[in-house]
């Protein structure tokens, strides 16, 4: 995982969203608009360009008591504004391993 | 079975109230996640892609059966009803929420189990032989050695902040169960000719971004300074080892830039220092740690009870018992490795119910022990021939007796990019599709021994470079990428095996494989000539045509 403090030098190459793990439980979450963490990847703030991502990672840094790890994370924005994740590490994140569990939840 | 004494159970008790209160300070933020990763890390806990890993310890793979119940207690109750057993015995559980973990460890902790130091730089769980002290021609057993060294370093201030992490195992059978050679510092238990017990001395093995065979840094180490030289070996990996890169950091790297020779020379002279204080061992202090090891009262049985023949007449008893069922040292008993490795299904992972009916067997039918191996399987190490066919059934039924042990299908994987954060690729799928493709007994045994390899990246805890197949995932360009080795091994002849061609696509690999295996067959000089022995007498050239010539 590529640390904040290197991130701050990545520029993005199109919709993104910083994702990071809840603090107490460690559930994957999304910075939202708000200022808060939704586990609902709809929910999530879209940056577009690195000044946006820089300002949305230093300010999810910053709350280190609410998730922990925070980074960004391509997203593809359907026409609809429907966000999925940008690739499949996301995609397993967000929706859990691709194989079927010892014990089904 | 060792039995801790007061002193162990106050250290693991204190360990976990002052764990509960880092952790409280945690969730409070008094301690930012800066400070405290530190700390979680040296109680076995990081952070993956899902959700906190929390990984416990099994000292030299020993575990007791009320210690089983208690890691299912802990997969039931804090976790998603299952574990997984990893390639350095120990078991990790995926789903573990940060404010339950002191209770977790609480409940452990009432059984003499810990997650200490299974990560960080500090030294690491001292792994060993799963058939320790029941393997015939054994030297000694391996374990009372492993516990004096764990006991040793455990919270020892001068090994907590080591340039990286620090593996040690231990092995005292001709042949080496415990992959000694690929250990930071692996060590061989031998004989002087006077009749004395002491070690060969490896050091420098390691895979990784950079992986290195072990080399022989002496021939022998008596055992009252073995504790003396490992401390010469770290304090000289402590002052030169790199903090600077952390790709550079582990002793492999040290020993091959300095070289054997000169490693040797620092580690020698170090050694002169120390190896006449109070690190050397009293022979007291050995036989007081061999003493507290249990050992079953075993019964006169004789080698071929009837149970055993008459149960001989049944084809699937008899395939389970040729693949899975090891000679012990004392007439009438067996070691009965326990295939963790069904067809289709994640290796190394139990279900909370399988560690709980397994402890109920080993109680019945091996005096309430079990064993954990590197290969991700489980061990019934004092088992009654006798009673043989009762247990086949018993573990029948709870899918736990796939007769694939050391074949083609009992595959070694890392848990790749369905749950680590450092993965690039997945490893679950490709196993699960490897063990479908070979599912058919038959045809695994007319393959023979082969043991396939899999890490979801470059830090290798799939062991792939040692795979006689090795599997590696990278990532490229947005997608899953596979590089295929062969030739590697883990044994006491172990090597590095060779890439055979470019990587293939995720979707390729189990036919790579299997055109591997074509050509095994095709090219073997006998049925005898194991898939190892082909390869050291063609090399990777035939292998290579065959997969790429198609591709």
């Amino acid at each position: 995982m590529t640390s904040p403090l290197e991130q701050k030098k990545i520029k993005i190459a199109g919709p993104s969203v910083v994702t990071a793990n809840r603090t107490w439980d460690g559930i994957v979450v999304y910075r939202t608009a708000a200022k808060s963490w939704s586990a609902d990847l709809s929910e999530a703030a879209i940056v577009r360009n690195s000044d946006e991502a820089k300002t949305l990672l230093a300010e999810s840094v910053a709350d280190d008591v609410g998730a922990i790890g925070p980074y960004i994370a391509p997203v593809q924005v359907g026409a609809d504004g429907k966000i999925e994740p940008g690739n499949l590490r996301e995609q397993i994140r967000r929706t859990g391993v691709t194989i079927g569990q010892p014990v089904q939840v | 079975m060792y039995a801790y004494d007061e002193i162990d159970r106050t250290l693991v008790n204190e360990r976990v109230s002052e764990f509960r209160d880092q952790v409280k300070r945690r969730l409070s933020g008094e301690l930012t996640e800066d400070e405290f990763k530190i700390l979680r890390l040296q109680n076995g806990v990081y952070l993956q892609l899902h959700a906190y890993m929390f990984r416990v310890a099994i000292p030299y793979g020993t575990l007791a059966s009320n210690q089983l119940r208690a890691l299912a207690h802990v997969a039931r109750k804090y976790d998603r009803g299952y574990g997984h057993f990893t390639t350095r015995q120990n078991i990790q559980f995926n789903w573990i929420k940060l404010a339950e973990l002191p209770d977790a460890l609480a409940d452990l902790a009432e059984v003499g189990i810990h997650a200490m130091q299974t990560s960080g730089n500090n030294m690491r769980n001292v792994t060993s032989d799963q058939w320790a002290g029941v393997a015939p021609g054994e030297i000694e057993d391996p374990r009372i050695w492993s516990e004096l060294i764990r006991q040793h370093t455990t919270l020892h201030p001068e090994f907590s902040f080591l340039p990286r992490k620090f593996k040690i195992a231990i092995t005292a059978s001709d042949h080496d169960r415990a992959a000694i050679k690929i250990h930071d510092i692996g060590l061989r238990l031998i004989k002087n000719e006077k009749g004395e017990t002491g070690f060969e001395v490896l050091v420098g093995g390691g895979l990784g971004r950079t992986p290195f065979i072990g080399k022989t840094i002496k021939h022998f180490v008596h055992g009252r300074d073995i504790l003396s030289y490992i401390e010469a070996i770290l304090r000289v990996y402590n002052q030169y080892g790199r903090r600077d890169n952390i790709y550079k950091a582990r002793i492999k790297i040290l020993v091959h830039e300095l070289g054997i020779e000169k490693f040797s020379r620092e580690v020698e002279e170090e050694w002169q220092h120390i190896r006449n204080s109070s690190l050397q061992i009293d022979d007291e202090v050995v036989e007081d740690i061999r003493s507290r090891f249990a050992y079953p009262s075993y019964e006169k049985l004789p080698h071929m009870p009837d149970e055993l023949r008459q149960a001989a007449a049944d084809s699937d008893f008899e395939a389970w018992r040729k693949n899975s069922v090891a000679p012990h040292k004392v007439q009438g008993y067996s070691i009965v490795t326990i295939s963790l490795k069904p067809i289709g299904a994640p290796p190394g992972d139990a279900t909370a119910e399988q560690m709980d009916a397994l402890a109920d067997l080993a109680d019945r039918y091996s005096f309430g022990e079990i064993r954990v191996g590197h290969e991700q399987n489980l061990a019934l190490p004092h088992v009654a021939k006798r009673d043989l066919p009762a247990l086949w059934k018993a573990l029948d039924k709870l899918g736990l007796a796939t007769p694939n042990v050391n074949l083609i299908t009992d595959i070694i994987a890392c848990p790749g990019l369905d749950y680590c954060s450092l993965a690039n690729a997945r490893s679950i799928p490709i196993a699960q599709e490897l063990t479908r493709r070979f599912a058919n007994h038959e045809l695994a045994n007319l393959i023979g021994r082969l043991h396939i390899n899999i890490s979801g990246c470059i830090n290798a805890c799939g062991h792939h470079h040692v795979g006689h197949i090795g599997i590696l995932g990278v990532e490229k360009n947005g997608e899953e990428v596979y590089q295929i080795t062969i030739g590697g091994r883990a044994d006491e002849s172990a090597a590095l095996g060779n890439l055979i061609g470019p990587g293939v696509k995720f979707d390729e690999v189990a036919d790579v494989v299997e055109d591997i295996v074509e050509a095994y067959l095709a090219l073997r000089e006998r049925p005898e000539e194991l898939f190892m022995d082909t390869v050291k007498r063609l090399g990777v050239e035939p292998f290579k045509e065959r997969v790429y010539a198609t591709r």
